[in-house]
């Protein structure tokens, strides 16, 4: 049976698991129809023209995976920022472990979807934002279709989140394959600020297909720092569905580190609902082998003096593959807006590919928007420069490579993270930089 | 120390150096003086190992071993330091982390410990002292937007820093202030002992003034025209190229 079948058929079923009285079950089965009407995309649609999901969909996945947590604090440790505290929401095969976890009600809450869905507690937030700024789109809507479990944090008015929160989803070997749909809300509310880190990693070398859906809020003068490690193993595939809508004064910075896994689709949106908002993305992308790697951004200016800055930079070995399509739409209100991308790309081998696409549709006059795409090899007389110093060719490489990313390490502002993220990168590179990071 | 024997070399099919021959001994500084495309830089490269230049013919021996086939980083790793004419900007790796992965790369490749960070840094602010640089300088991204003279001095920092056996520079001089061309040479001429030795390529005399070579070589069309001592240079910088030439036909 074709997935698409499957999952449609499996609606059902998944029904018995859910309150069907809950108001969120109007959105599923909205969802559902929506879903069985327009399948999974194909490249056939613009949006999806150099991506294929048809390798990830042909396997025969686990819609809902058996409860068995067997996995204990060991298994995950290597996977988890420890160097600084964080509360923990920690998902395994898309079910809460508690043993994990440390979520948090105190000042603000760093719990669970399931929880937001079902206590009446929530019921008003739920009612406001569930599925709000999430659009209507059938990877998207197959999420909603599902949901039930995820992050659910809420930042109050003028509360600054004393620790950042790490959402991390793991997945095991316990089904051959297994199809994960993680439903996350995050509403930061008027002047209030948080950090969050989300990672998706396969324990096992079983297949893994993680359609993701999170919607983040960040009222007037909110402040959201938002860092997603993509590192998964090589038969995990991942669709990161991500939709940001600010307000007035508010900032919102997305960093995403795109290192591992075997497709890796990122839709990233960012609507701006006010005036003086500031929407960064920031991404570094480094693949071998097969990988495949799509960043699909998406910024809609749509009130005046808003600004927004893409910076994405990729590295593409072996016969790897990166997609940058980067939208940014200004609305004919939206004067004085301030929108920067760039796109820098260096391909190592002659197979690797990157497919870059700006695309600015601007219909207000008065603003200033600039776009930069650059794709190269690495400069040979760095190289043999850097030779003549006794630095080898492969770390002569790498600290190139290092040093082309390192620009969009800057924006890291957890220096716990961008250590992290360094060492991932020369991890990833195969190098010791021989200087302490 | 460096032994080269009827070494040719050509870049893209064209031959540039057609048979040079040369010995420096340890404690020697070298001049190698000549005009404009006579093979000059050509030749710092191939001693570094630019793979660029095609070795055709003949040998470069150093401390014994043939070093003909390595790679500039192996050479690198035994001793050889070349300061560029133009050195490379790399944006994103400042001037101390740059230092620190050579020194420790080259370490390693000697088989030795990585140097402790406090020696390092110790290191680090007594040649920048040498050299007359900021501290700001050493977190400044490599040569990215480095006037001519910090380049220069930057490389010499980096010779101060790697105390190669032979340091061979090529046209340090070149778009030099007095200023700095007295830092530079200061630089070097601290830097000088009995085991180590310099090459000096330059166009002009003014460098030798302050880096005082013990033997000054005349390249012409690739090959070594002629040998003195430093009154050679000085001859040079009076009369230009031209009787040498007229020298050169006289002698066939």
């Amino acid at each position: 049976m074709e997935l698409k079948d499957k999952l449609v058929s499996s609606f059902l079923a998944f029904e018995e698991q859910v309150d069907l009285e809950n108001e969120v079950h109007i959105h599923r089965n909205e969802a559902i129809r929506f879903f069985e009407l327009n399948g999974f995309p194909t490249k056939k649609q613009e949006a999806w023209k150099y991506t294929s999901l048809k390798s990830v969909l042909k396997e025969d996945y686990s819609i809902f995976p058996k409860i068995q947590q067997t996995v204990e604090y060991k298994n995950i440790k290597d996977y988890c920022i420890h160097e600084v505290d964080t509360y923990q929401i920690v998902f395994v095969d898309g079910i809460y472990a508690s043993h994990l976890s440390s979520t948090t009600h105190d000042k603000f809450d760093a719990c669970l979807m399931s929880s937001a869905l079902n206590n009446p507690k929530y019921k008003d937030i739920i009612g406001k934002y569930f599925n709000k700024v999430a659009p209507k789109e059938s990877l998207t809507s197959l999420n909603t279709a599902f949901c039930k479990e995820g992050a659910f944090i809420r930042v109050p008015k003028s509360v600054f989140a004393e620790k950042p929160v790490q959402i991390l989803h793991f997945s095991t070997g316990s089904e051959s394959a297994v199809m994960l749909q993680p439903r996350s809300l995050i509403v930061v509310e008027e002047n209030a600020q948080i950090q969050i880190i989300e990672r998706h990693q396969s324990l096992t070398s079983n297949a893994v297909l993680t359609n993701s859906v999170t919607e983040i809020f960040a009222e007037r003068n909110a402040y959201v720092d938002y860092y997603k490690i993509q590192n998964d193993a090589g038969s995990s595939s991942l669709i990161d569905n991500t939709f940001v809508e600010q307000k007035d004064n508010s900032t919102v910075s997305v960093h995403t580190f795109s290192l591992g896994g075997k497709l890796t689709r990122n839709n990233l949106n960012f609507y701006q609902k006010g005036e003086h908002i500031n929407s960064i993305l920031n991404g570094i992308t480094i693949l071998e082998g097969n990988q495949h790697v799509d960043n699909n951004t998406l910024v809609h200016h749509q009130q005046p003096n808003c600004e927004s800055h893409q910076d994405y930079k990729g590295i593409f070995s072996d016969r790897s593959v990166g997609v940058f399509n980067g939208k940014v739409y200004v609305d004919k209100i939206a004067q004085k807006t301030d929108a920067f991308q760039s796109n820098n790309n260096i391909l190592i081998d002659d197979k690797a590919t990157i497919n870059s696409k700006p695309q600015l549709e601007i219909f207000a006059d008065d603003v200033k928007c600039s776009h930069g795409c650059t794709i190269g090899q690495l400069d040979e007389d760095a190289m043999y420069y850097l030779q003549t110093r006794g630095i080898p060719k492969k770390e002569a490489r790498a600290l190139l490579m290092f040093a082309f990313a390192n620009e969009v390490l800057t924006g890291v502002k957890i220096p716990e993270i961008k250590t992290r993220i360094t060492k991932l990168i020369a991890l990833k590179l195969g190098v010791n930089l021989g200087f302490d990071l | 120390m460096l032994q080269i024997k009827n070494l040719h070399a050509s870049v893209e099919g064209q031959a540039i150096l057609k048979g040079i021959n040369l010995e420096i001994k340890p404690g020697e500084v070298h001049a190698i003086m000549g005009p404009n495309g006579s093979g000059k830089s050509t030749l710092s490269s191939v001693i570094a190992g630019n793979e660029d230049y095609e070795v055709t013919d003949g040998d470069i021996i150093f401390e014994r071993a043939n070093i003909s086939e390595l790679s500039p980083d192996e050479r690198a790793h035994r001793g050889i330091f070349l300061s560029f004419q133009y050195p490379v900007e790399i944006p994103g790796v400042s001037v101390t982390n740059f230092i620190k992965t050579s020194i420790n790369q080259i370490r390693i490749a000697r088989g030795q410990e990585e140097m402790p960070a406090n020696e390092m840094l110790k290191k680090i602010k007594e040649k920048a002292e040498l050299l007359e640089m900021d501290r700001k300088f050493l977190s400044r991204s490599l040569n990215e937007g480095f006037s001519g003279g910090e380049k220069k001095r930057n490389e010499i920092f980096q010779m101060a820093m790697l105390e190669p056996k032979l340091a061979i520079l090529d046209e340090t001089d070149s778009g030099l202030d007095i200023d700095a061309l007295r830092v530079v040479s200061n630089g070097v001429n601290k830097l000088r002992s009995k085991d180590n030795a310099v090459l000096v390529i330059t166009h002009y005399q003014r460098l030798l003034d302050y880096i005082v070579p013990d033997v000054v070589h005349v390249l012409m069309d690739g090959r070594i025209v002629k040998t003195g001592d430093k009154e050679l240079a000085k001859e040079l910088e009076e009369r230009g190229y031209d009787w040498i030439k007229e020298e050169l036909a006289a002698s066939v």
